[in-house]
């Protein structure tokens, strides 16, 4: 168990060391100066353009420039946007934010995907199962703009139980529409996940024995059948959670949350190479060390799966 | 060995001598499908008293496995459904029961062993969580109480190494050790009556005779009442008291063992019998019943046996014949055997 993790640790810093490569050259071969767009629609003063250039480091060559980037990373340095801000400090600001949504999200998906999928699974071929395969593809369907438009309209525009968008992005109460939106799409298959997962282990012979044993309903079917059922399931989950805050971009934007998306959003409209990679590495590191629990809570939820 | 596997006589619940602890009586259970309607139980009696060993015989699909499913109350309804007939626990209908009081009777009182130990066991839960749950459940012992009657079952089945291996998985087990912590599960709580569904199929010849053995020795110690479901009729001959012959979801003869393997009553016994491999025919092609096991959704008209069977006449063939009492050649009742054929007679005595 110990060899496992410090292996899987170990095959972090390759696939770390690629993805911050990939992205440093990706945003610096994007057309278009970053530096003459500061002057806007004036025409830039070539001399104030090299020794804003030279301040950032950009008049030197791109390998250069590439492991200076990457020798200040491994300092905590992350560099600094093109107005002279810390992008640790901006990251600092929008992760938190992005992380409460996430996992507001994660919470949501998790609670209702599992509790309606395990409904539907129980009622398999009934009317709630049937509707449940329907909403969720209702759910699936619906690109997340158009959903996020139609809940602004319902619940603030209508109802007025919310602002359209979010005011203070640190407040959960406020949050709570943009993660519904954003963990819907979620919502839609970790439902489909667990019905299925139910339906297959429901008919096993293990339950079978449960029965047999005269166990009540409630623990054959949360003791043996969910933890069973659970596994695919927390695969997709695990997976998920950093594709959650990755793919804020659009529902942030939407309610205007002040975190990573928002954040990214800008940085990559303004060619910010630092910030860009800066984020990448810090969404990077939340997708292994996601994978990584999850490849760890595998053993606890099945112990036939060893780790050699 | 003390606590959970005494052998402490249950005064109060003794029955009324000569009262079956189970009987079930003209039981009828059916298949609701796409295809139609499958009868796979027409009508089926038997009972088991404390102490004795039903054996069950009959192929695939003869409804004895069904059968034993509606005993426990875990056929799965719907499809299946119980169309008519009585499971008397102890007298009572069970089958007149509410599910909770019918949830306290499994695996308290009528426990069941399955085929395949390694799908019946959960394969994400210990053994000793499996184990320990029965005295959980029924008997609210506490987790550390659980787990040391566990080891103590594990102990009473014959599993090495039982309080290091308590925690260890179904997988991490041989198949015969698996048999033998279903086993130990069914035993847990001393139930009145086994229901073991052919609990040796899925191993090995040499474990099976192990495995077959235990359970034998444990269910005299505990005075329990045994029904053994199987097809492999050398399986029954060593611990059955009495047999019954199922087909086409009907019993077709009973008999103590070993009248039945003396001079069976019924042409589809005889034919069981014959097609027993034996070191004496070497050399011989081995016999099989022509034909195949009856389309429950079809079952032929009168017997259900009649074409397969060599002897069959027209009254075969229109005919559903009853289970006739068995006499010997002077007319004398033979005890506890009867056949469900209208040539019981001449096959027998023929």
């Amino acid at each position: 168990m110990g060899r496992f993790v410090a292996r899987r640790l170990l095959q972090m810093i390759p696939v770390f060391l690629g993805t911050t490569t990939l992205i440093f050259f990706m945003v610096r071969v994007l057309p278009g100066d970053p530096v003459a767009a500061m002057w806007g629609d004036k025409a830039p003063d070539p001399a104030q353009v090299a020794a804003f250039k030279h301040r950032m480091g950009l008049d030197k060559s791109m390998i250069q420039q590439y492991v200076d980037y990457m020798a200040n990373l491994f300092t905590g340095n992350f560099g600094q946007t093109m107005a002279g801000r810390k992008v640790i400090d901006v990251i600092g600001e929008a992760l938190p934010v992005t992380v409460r949504l996430a996992l507001l999200a994660f919470a949501i998906e998790l609670v209702l995907g599992v509790a309606i999928g395990l409904i539907a699974g129980l009622k398999r071929g009934k009317s709630v199962d049937k509707g449940t395969l329907l909403f969720t593809l209702l759910l699936i369907s619906i690109p997340v703009p158009v959903l996020g438009f139609i809940f602004q309209n319902i619940f603030a525009t209508n109802l007025g139980w919310v602002t359209p968008t979010v005011q203070d992005s640190m407040n959960l109460g406020q949050l709570l529409l943009p993660a519904v939106v954003l963990g819907s799409l979620s919502l839609a298959y970790v439902a489909r996940l667990t019905r299925t997962s139910i339906v297959e282990n429901v008919k096993s012979d293990y339950m079978r024995t449960a029965v047999a044993k005269g166990l009540p309903k409630r623990k054959v079917i949360g003791t043996h059948l969910l933890r069973n059922s659970m596994i695919p399931v927390i695969t997709f989950l695990g997976t998920d959670l950093g594709a959650l805050m990755g793919g804020a971009i659009v529902t942030e934007g939407i309610f205007n949350v002040k975190g990573v998306g928002n954040a990214l959003y800008h940085a990559i409209n303004l060619k910010e190479g630092a910030t860009v990679s800066g984020f990448v590495v810090v969404l990077v590191l939340v997708f292994l060390a996601a994978s990584l629990i999850v490849d760890l809570l595998y053993a606890v939820l099945d112990p036939r799966i060893r780790y050699a | 060995m003390t606590t959970a596997l005494e052998t402490t006589p249950k005064a109060k619940e003794r029955l009324v001598p000569g009262t079956p602890l189970l009987e079930v009586r003209d039981l009828h259970v059916e298949f609701k499908t796409r295809d139609g309607i499958a009868k796979a139980v027409n009508g089926v009696n038997y009972s088991v008293a404390a102490g004795e060993t039903l054996a069950v015989l009959g192929e695939s699909g003869s409804g004895k496995s069904v059968t034993a499913q509606t005993i426990m109350g875990i056929l799965d309804m719907p499809p299946g459904r119980v169309t008519a007939g009585e499971i008397l626990y102890r007298g009572q209908d069970m089958l007149k029961m509410s599910g909770e009081e019918r949830r306290k009777i499994r695996g308290r009182k009528i426990a069941m062993i399955f085929q395949d130990a390694l799908s019946s066991l959960n394969p994400v839960l210990s053994v000793g969580y499996q184990l320990g749950e029965m005295f959980r459940v029924h008997e609210g012992a506490s987790k550390k109480e659980a787990k040391a009657k566990a080891i103590e079952l594990m102990d009473r089945v014959r599993i090495p190494a039982a309080a290091q291996r308590v925690g260890d998985y179904p997988h991490q087990f041989s198949g015969g050790m698996r048999q033998r912590i279903m086993i130990a599960m069914a035993l847990a709580l001393q139930p009145d009556l086994i229901i073991a569904d052919e609990p040796t199929t899925a191993l090995d010849v040499t474990v099976q005779a192990q495995v077959m053995d235990l359970l034998a020795e444990l269910q005299a110690e505990y005075h329990m009442g045994l029904i053994l479901i199987t097809h492999d009729l050398g399986v029954v001959a060593d611990v059955a008291d009495k047999i019954a012959v199922m087909y086409a979801g009907r019993i077709v003869e009973t008999a103590p063992v070993h009248d039945l393997y003396a001079s069976p009553a019924h042409p589809y016994t005889k034919g069981l019998l014959r097609s027993i491999p034996r070191l004496d025919q070497k050399g011989e092609e081995l016999y099989a019943i022509k034909g195949l096991p009856p389309n429950l959704y079809k079952v032929p008209a009168g017997c259900a046996f009649n074409p397969r069977c060599d002897v069959a006449t027209d009254l075969c063939r229109t005919e559903i014949p009853a289970l006739h009492q068995v006499t010997d050649r002077d007319g004398a009742e033979l005890a506890g055997r009867k056949s469900a054929c209208h040539l019981w007679k001449e096959t027998l005595h023929g």
